[in-house]
């Protein structure tokens, strides 16, 4: 076991290095000086960029370049915004916990549908439930998930009115940042009108939730229905069967546990796809997350905010992706004969 | 077997069926509450169309910095009315002028408090030493304040308001008195503006001492009808309302600037009611406004004229027939139709009729093509004569698409036997190598942001503004310009009508440009706002907006 881990954290921090390596080579990549995209600083007096120089250490050779860079990268100097000025640490901090957020509940819906449907359509496989929701999840999982969420837009927001089509809290209100997550971060404020204010969030939250969740409920009861199917056809069930059992005794005895177990890391390794299903959905929804503030940094040629926006998204999905697999092998005794790690 | 399913879970554990309906209508009832909005926070969300570069228009005209600044957090010695443009007492209460022109008085209200937020608390009311430092800022070099966020000030630098005043004295805490180079009857008009507004010189001495000097323009404190709170790039301005306010207005208690740059976004906003007001929509979508249900959209001609000049130095530009020939040729009423969707008045004047310059008995040559022929034919023109029509290669609003009001003018005057050929550049070249008079003939305009039509006449059309380029037809007419000089000597609004009526005259006997279209001004709100009005003098106005 210890192996094990020892490998995969070996491969996190490779992986990492190399990420990082890349971001600091874009700081050389794109057009301007690669101080002023190193530190977001393009105006500053000669004496501030000389200070700034001596920070990152650029007259010395590029790889001691890398190495400061690194260093003040885990102090958490990752530079200013060229547009708002603001430490991109603090703007990562408010942009990602929202995409976060975002993703987690759009999972949850997820599993709530997937797995039950999944499991529906597998019992009845091969008859006219199986074949409507397999329909259905097939046009799921086609409809792109921006024209979906410009779908609910016009339907839900313009036409209905039911729903607002924009942030995730009417600015109205102002909600003390703890977290991070709106959610919490009302529950533990004290503001007085919190049931209002807990509402209107959910108001916001609907549309986005809903659109991104499309996509990956088919997938999760594409995968849920394959699993039941194959367990329902294993030796053992038919065994039981054999021994008298009923359909549902079977199911709820045998059917539900072996036929979860396999899939729940692809059920949770679902939550990258979301991620970033989550991030053209937030532009559309003008969501406060890392996707949209992203795409605003690169067209404001936000040289600074792209490199190191790059690089918060993918150490969340490597360590997200790579933890799980971790979990997955080392409960899983199946698998932990495996020698090789892969992402 | 799904049936059985259920009832074997029911079943299994115990569920009753009842708690099941209690459930079921549980969840009926809180998507009842999910889908009807209940904001109990009171206040009025504003969708603007931008980032505000600071928050003070001194040092800035753009719209979007001096809405989100000039009436919500500052007020000015005098104000426009906006219902006819007089200038109105504000913080002066009254004033004088001495019989040279040359001195003014202003006396102060008294009792005004500075906003009282968490970064300043106000010890004294408004006096005027805060009159004194806010137009010492703009108008001395050595003012300590004077290069503070970048020390250009191009409201007063275009106006040449540093060199017309020669002094500011203080007479007593409550009147300043400001002497002037030489009279000038618009300085009123330009105190009235969006730009010069009141800052607190209690705020200014306390930042200097902490050796912040540049937050005065980012954590402004003024005497406005609210304050600031906070604000984020790209995302919102919040404001408070103001609880000492002096004014008579009642505002709401808070207020928000939603900042939304593409403007469907924005009306999209507008009808989920996500903005309770929204700014500048688009020509195009003023229809959909109009038909939407709760909507409200309001209309106000512009302070601005959209026109076609033609360069008078340059033959056969130079005849006065000539123009007036071209200008019977083409159908005015029909080009406001196609380019500004029905949302721009004719001009008559260089004025437009909210000016008390403008002159609405005026005559405006009709269209008239048989006639227009015959007088070119008289002038020597004859079929297949060719001209350059420039158009400008941006939006204004006083001209939303100038390439196509050029091919509509291009088919007017090919019907009268003249070929047109349409010209244009990118923007700086544009106005460069207009400067430099290569055009026969411009498609442009002129937006206006103050009161006083001097601020028409002057740069259009006279002699003085070939130079510094803003005389498009290169008219130099040593009548006009003694008579807009004269209009400036005198105080009386009768008495500067006379003149400006006279050069009214001088221009539609001359032509030297064709006012085509007053655009107007639109703002579009949800129909439980009131008191939102259109400011035709400027920036926005949120003070004494109220939600029902």
């Amino acid at each position: 076991m210890f192996k094990v881990i020892l490998r995969f954290s070996n491969l996190v921090i490779l992986t990492l290095l190399v990420l990082s390596f890349f971001s600091f080579l874009l700081a050389y990549l794109f057009p301007g000086e690669p101080l002023a995209n190193l530190s977001g600083v393009r105006y500053g007096s000669q004496e501030q960029l000389n200070t700034l120089a001596e920070v990152y250490h650029l007259n010395s050779n590029f790889l001691l370049q890398y190495w400061h860079y690194l260093g003040e990268l885990f102090v958490g100097n990752w530079g200013v915004s060229f547009s708002s000025g603001l430490p991109l640490a603090t703007e990562i901090a408010r942009t990602l916990p929202a995409s976060i957020e975002l993703s987690t509940y759009a999972l949850i819906i997820s599993m709530f549908i997937g797995l039950p449907l999944g499991f529906l359509a597998g019992i009845r496989h091969h008859k006219t439930t199986d074949y409507a929701l397999l329909s259905v999840s097939v046009l799921g999982y086609s409809i792109p998930v921006f024209w979906l969420a410009m779908l609910m837009i016009v339907v839900f927001s313009l036409q209905l009115g039911w729903f607002p089509l924009s942030g995730r809290l009417s600015l109205l209100y102002e909600v003390p940042k703890v977290s991070g997550f709106i959610m919490l971060d009302i529950w533990w404020s004290d503001l007085d009108n919190k049931s209002a204010i807990f509402t209107d969030a959910l108001r916001h939250l609907i549309l986005p939730t809903l659109s991104i969740a499309a996509f990956t409920t088919t997938v999760i009861l594409r995968i849920t229905r394959r699993s039941v199917i194959e367990t329902m056809s294993s030796d053992y069930i038919q065994a039981a069967l054999a021994r008298g059992l009923t359909y549902s005794q079977i199911l709820f005895r045998h059917g539900i546990k072996n036929a979860i177990m396999p899939i729940l890391p692809l059920l949770a390794m679902q939550f990258t796809t979301l991620l970033t299903n989550a991030m053209i959905v937030e532009v559309i929804f003008s969501w406060p997350g890392i996707g949209n503030w992203l795409i605003q940094a690169i067209y404001q040629r936000d040289y600074p905010a792209i490199r190191v926006g790059m690089l918060a998204v993918s150490t969340l999905v490597v360590s997200f992706t790579m933890t799980i697999d971790l979990l997955i092998r080392l409960v899983d005794p199946k698998k932990s004969k495996v020698e090789r790690v892969a992402i | 077997m799904a049936k059985s399913l259920m009832t074997g879970l029911i079943r299994k554990y115990k569920l009753p069926i009842r708690s099941l309906y209690v459930l079921y209508t549980l969840g009926l009832t809180s998507c009842d509450a999910l889908i009807t909005s209940t904001n109990q926070t009171t206040g009025i969300i504003y969708c603007s169309e931008g980032s505000p570069t600071n928050f003070n228009p001194q040092l800035d005209t753009s719209g979007t910095t001096v809405d989100a600044s000039s009436h919500q957090i500052y007020d000015r010695l005098l104000d426009f009315d906006p219902h006819n443009g007089n200038v109105t007492p504000s913080l002066a209460t009254s004033w004088t002028i001495s019989d040279d022109g040359l001195i003014y008085t202003f006396q102060l209200h008294k009792n005004i408090e500075f906003h009282s937020t968490k970064y300043f608390s106000p010890s004294r009311s408004l006096n005027a030493d805060d009159v004194i430092f806010s137009f010492d800022r703009w108008r001395l070099q050595d003012h300590p304040y004077h290069l503070v966020s970048g020390g250009s000030y191009p409201y007063a630098d275009s106006l040449g308001l540093d060199k017309l005043i020669s002094s500011i004295n203080r007479l007593n805490g409550y009147r300043v008195e400001i002497i002037l180079n030489q009279p000038q009857s618009s300085f009123l008009a330009n105190l009235a503006t969006d730009f010069a507004v009141i800052l607190s010189k209690e705020y200014a001495d306390e930042l200097q001492i902490k050796d912040q000097k540049d937050k005065i323009d980012s954590q402004p404190i003024g005497t406005g009808p609210f304050k600031f709170v906070n604000f984020r790039q790209d995302s919102f301005i919040r404001y408070q309302k103001h609880e000492n306010y002096w004014g008579q207005t009642k505002q709401t208690e808070n207020l928000i600037f939603d900042i939304t740059s593409s403007s469907s976004l924005r009306l999209a906003k507008l009808i989920t009611g996500e903005c309770d007001a929204m700014g500048l929509p688009a020509h195009s979508e003023l229809e959909i406004i109009r038909q939407s249900k709760g909507l409200v959209l309001d209309e106000k001609p512009g302070l601005n004229v959209g026109f076609w000049a033609f360069n008078t130095s340059k033959a056969p530009f130079d005849k006065p027939d000539v123009r007036r020939a071209l200008s019977l040729a083409i159908d005015k009423n029909a080009l406001i139709e196609a380019i500004y969707f029905d949302s721009a008045i004719v001009a008559k004047n260089i004025v437009p009729p909210t000016s008390w310059a403008y002159q609405a008995e005026q005559k405006n040559l009709s269209y008239n093509p048989s006639a227009a022929k015959k007088l070119l034919q008289e002038n020597g023109i004859e079929p297949g004569f060719t001209m350059n029509i420039w158009a400008m290669p941006v939006e204004r609003a006083y001209n939303p698409n100038a390439m196509k009001m050029a091919e509509l003018i291009q088919s007017y005057l090919q019907a009268v036997g003249i070929t047109v050929n349409i010209i244009s550049y990118e923007w700086s070249t544009f106005r460069e190598k207009l400067k430099q008079g290569s055009h026969d003939s411009v498609l442009i305009g002129w937006s206006a942001d103050n009161g006083d039509p001097d601020n028409f006449y002057r740069p259009l059309l006279s002699c003085a503004a070939i130079k510094s380029g803003t005389n498009r037809a290169l008219w130099c007419s040593p009548e006009y310009d003694a008579l807009i000089d004269q209009a400036l000597h005198f105080t009386q609004v009768e008495d500067r009508q006379y003149f400006y009526f006279k050069a009214n005259e001088l221009i539609a006997d001359q032509l030297p440009l064709i006012p085509i279209a007053h655009a107007s001004k639109y703002q579009a709100y949800r129909d439980n706002i009131n008191g939102f009005e259109i400011n035709p003098y400027g920036g926005v106005r949120l003070a004494g907006v109220i939600k029902n």
